[in-house]
């Protein structure tokens, strides 16, 4: 099947379900070649769970999906040869140093040699780690390895990338970084970019189209112009509110999703 | 893809080497038996007729370090999912099974290592190998149990969310695995009921094949332990790598 050429992405009618619970709610989306596309929504919302059935890790209830013009679920390996991945959640070996963990990658990703070391002291300088590459994971930090992730992800340039919440627990300096980095590389090589994020102020910056999800269900898409002028207010922020509601979303999230949500209610609060 | 088995292989390996509180703590088990069992038990054993226990032991207790550190690699599957690691393979473009061979090939060698840890121990406190030639071919048996083991861990790792049921494998899986296998005990003059299951341990085959090469002594001839390890091993990595292809995160 030959890709179609306008989107990269396309999702149509995409159910997940739980058991009970049904994370993503007939959702369908399409993502445009060489855009920087920014997901947004609640905790909770099924951003992530999007993610990984976009990325063959989790398979759909129903749904049509194509990445890249492939199928996540027939045409796997073409879907994996397409995509590049910063993970929510923790995805080292933390028995590995910063620089096998990068050289895991590489060589999984089949990136030659020469390339690869280049780009890794390239990156482990940009994420500020060049001087900690022979130590162990286990001894970083939260926003250290957390760096160690964003470096590599984008030790392999594939045409998109996807970036879930890359910036948690990163320092404004770092979170400039990187978005400057991954906007050259979007600018660049032509990468489209899939970013989630719950600072509004960075997917008001660096994205230029954005898809609102809550409670699985998409309800909005557009510019961050678009939708702000769709209800009426000022910022990117009030718009999200005014589409999500004010109400804190904790009676389906884990353990963990509550302390980040209480983690945010609290900065919140300081600011 | 020889360059992916290779890397997983050695991570495998460089995870093993760095965490030496394992390979000690996985020592003191078999130095238990070897010592308590061995000694203790060999002069009842040696006055009923059996001959040197220590020498007919040894092979058992190395079988026995083989199978434990091969399942916990293969059950290592677990610990990477929940810390994530798992992600990272499995979005790679490359397929499942080469990832499977690389980790389980990565298990099995561990698995061999810790092997011949104890033997060589087991050698320092007077186990003495009948045939001297026959080590390469003890060697192949050892890494035979460990990979056969590796793959059976992966696969019962596969159907799991969570360590949860690993009390569950320990107690109703390797327990009687080891147990029943003929490791602690002569097959030659067991009662036909325990001689009938043995015969459906695979264990028992990996037992008496490196009692055939080490010490001389056999039950069911070092040949057919081979090709059943052969034959079940292979069976074990084909279910173990159809169960991975179909792991969600
Ligand atoms: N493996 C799973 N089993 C059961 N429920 C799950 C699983 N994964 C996610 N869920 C549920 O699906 C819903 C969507 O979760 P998801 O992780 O996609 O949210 P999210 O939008 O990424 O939120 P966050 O901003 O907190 O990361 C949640 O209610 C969550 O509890
Ligand atoms: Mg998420």
């Amino acid at each position: 099947m030959m890709p179609t050429t306008e989107n990269i992405i396309d999702v149509q009618h995409l159910v997940k379900k739980f058991g009970e619970l049904t994370a993503v709610n007939d959702a369908s989306f399409t993502v445009q070649h060489g855009e920087i596309f920014a997901f947004l929504g609640p905790n909770g919302a099924g951003k992530t769970t999007t993610i990984k059935m976009l990325t063959t890790l989790l398979h759909p209830t129903s749904g049509t999906i194509r990445v890249n013009g492939f199928d996540p679920l027939k045409q796997q390996d073409e879907v994996r040869n397409s995509f590049g991945i910063v993970f929510q959640d923790p995805s080292l070996d933390d028995e590995l140093t910063a620089w096998e963990n990068l050289e895991l990658h590489g060589v999984l990703y089949a990136v030659p040699t020469k390339l690869r070391r280049e780009r890794m002291s390239q990156l482990l300088e940009v994420v500020g780690l060049s001087d900690r590459k022979d130590d162990i994971t286990r001894t970083f930090s939260g926003g250290m390895r957390r760096r160690l992730e964003i470096a590599r992800g984008l030790l392999h340039h594939p045409k998109i990338l996807f970036l879930d919440e890359p910036t948690i627990g990163l320092d404004p300096q770092t979170r400039n970084h990187l978005w400057n980095h991954v906007v050259e590389l979007n600018q660049k090589e032509g990468i489209t970019v899939f970013l989630t994020t719950h600072y509004m102020e960075e997917a008001d910056k660096v994205a230029g189209r954005i898809a609102v999800i809550d409670h699985g269900k998409i309800v909005a898409q557009g510019s961050s112009a678009e939708l702000k002028a769709q209800t009426s207010t000022q910022s990117l922020e009030d718009a999200f509110l005014a589409l999500t509601g004010n109400s804190i979303r904790e009676e389906e999230s884990g353990a963990i999703d509550n302390m980040r949500q209480m983690a945010r209610v609290w900065r919140g609060k300081r600011r | 893809m020889v360059s992916i088995i290779y890397i997983l292989w050695l991570r495998q390996l460089k995870r093993y080497l760095r965490s030496r509180s394992r390979i000690v703590g996985s020592l003191g088990q078999p130095l238990l038996f070897l010592l308590a069992l061995g000694f203790g038990f060999g002069p009842t054993f040696e006055k009923a007729g059996g001959g040197d226990y220590f020498q007919f032991l040894v092979p058992g207790v190395v079988a026995m370090s083989i199978l434990f550190t091969a399942m916990f690699s293969g059950i290592e599957i677990i610990w990477d999912r929940q810390f994530g690691f798992l992600k990272e393979t499995l979005v790679a473009p490359v397929s499942r099974l080469t990832i499977m061979v690389g980790r389980t090939l990565g298990g099995a060698t561990v698995a061999t290592l810790q092997g011949c840890i104890v033997f060589v121990l087991a050698m320092i406190f007077g186990f003495r190998p009948e045939f001297g030639i026959n080590l390469p071919l003890a060697l192949a048996f050892m890494f035979l149990i460990a990979l056969l083991f590796t793959a059976l861990g992966t696969a019962v790792a596969c159907q799991l969310e969570d360590m949860q049921g690993f009390q569950l494998i320990m107690n109703f899986l390797i327990m009687p695995l080891f147990f029943l296998s003929g490791a602690l005990f002569p097959l030659d003059v067991a009662p036909a009921v325990l001689v009938m299951i043995a015969r459906c341990d695979p264990l028992s085959y990996g037992v008496d094949g490196l009692r055939g090469t080490l010490i001389g002594v056999s039950h069911f001839g070092i040949a057919l332990d081979g090709g059943i390890l052969v034959v079940v091993t292979a069976i074990f990595l084909w279910i173990g790598s159809v169960l991975f292809k179909r792991i969600e995160v």
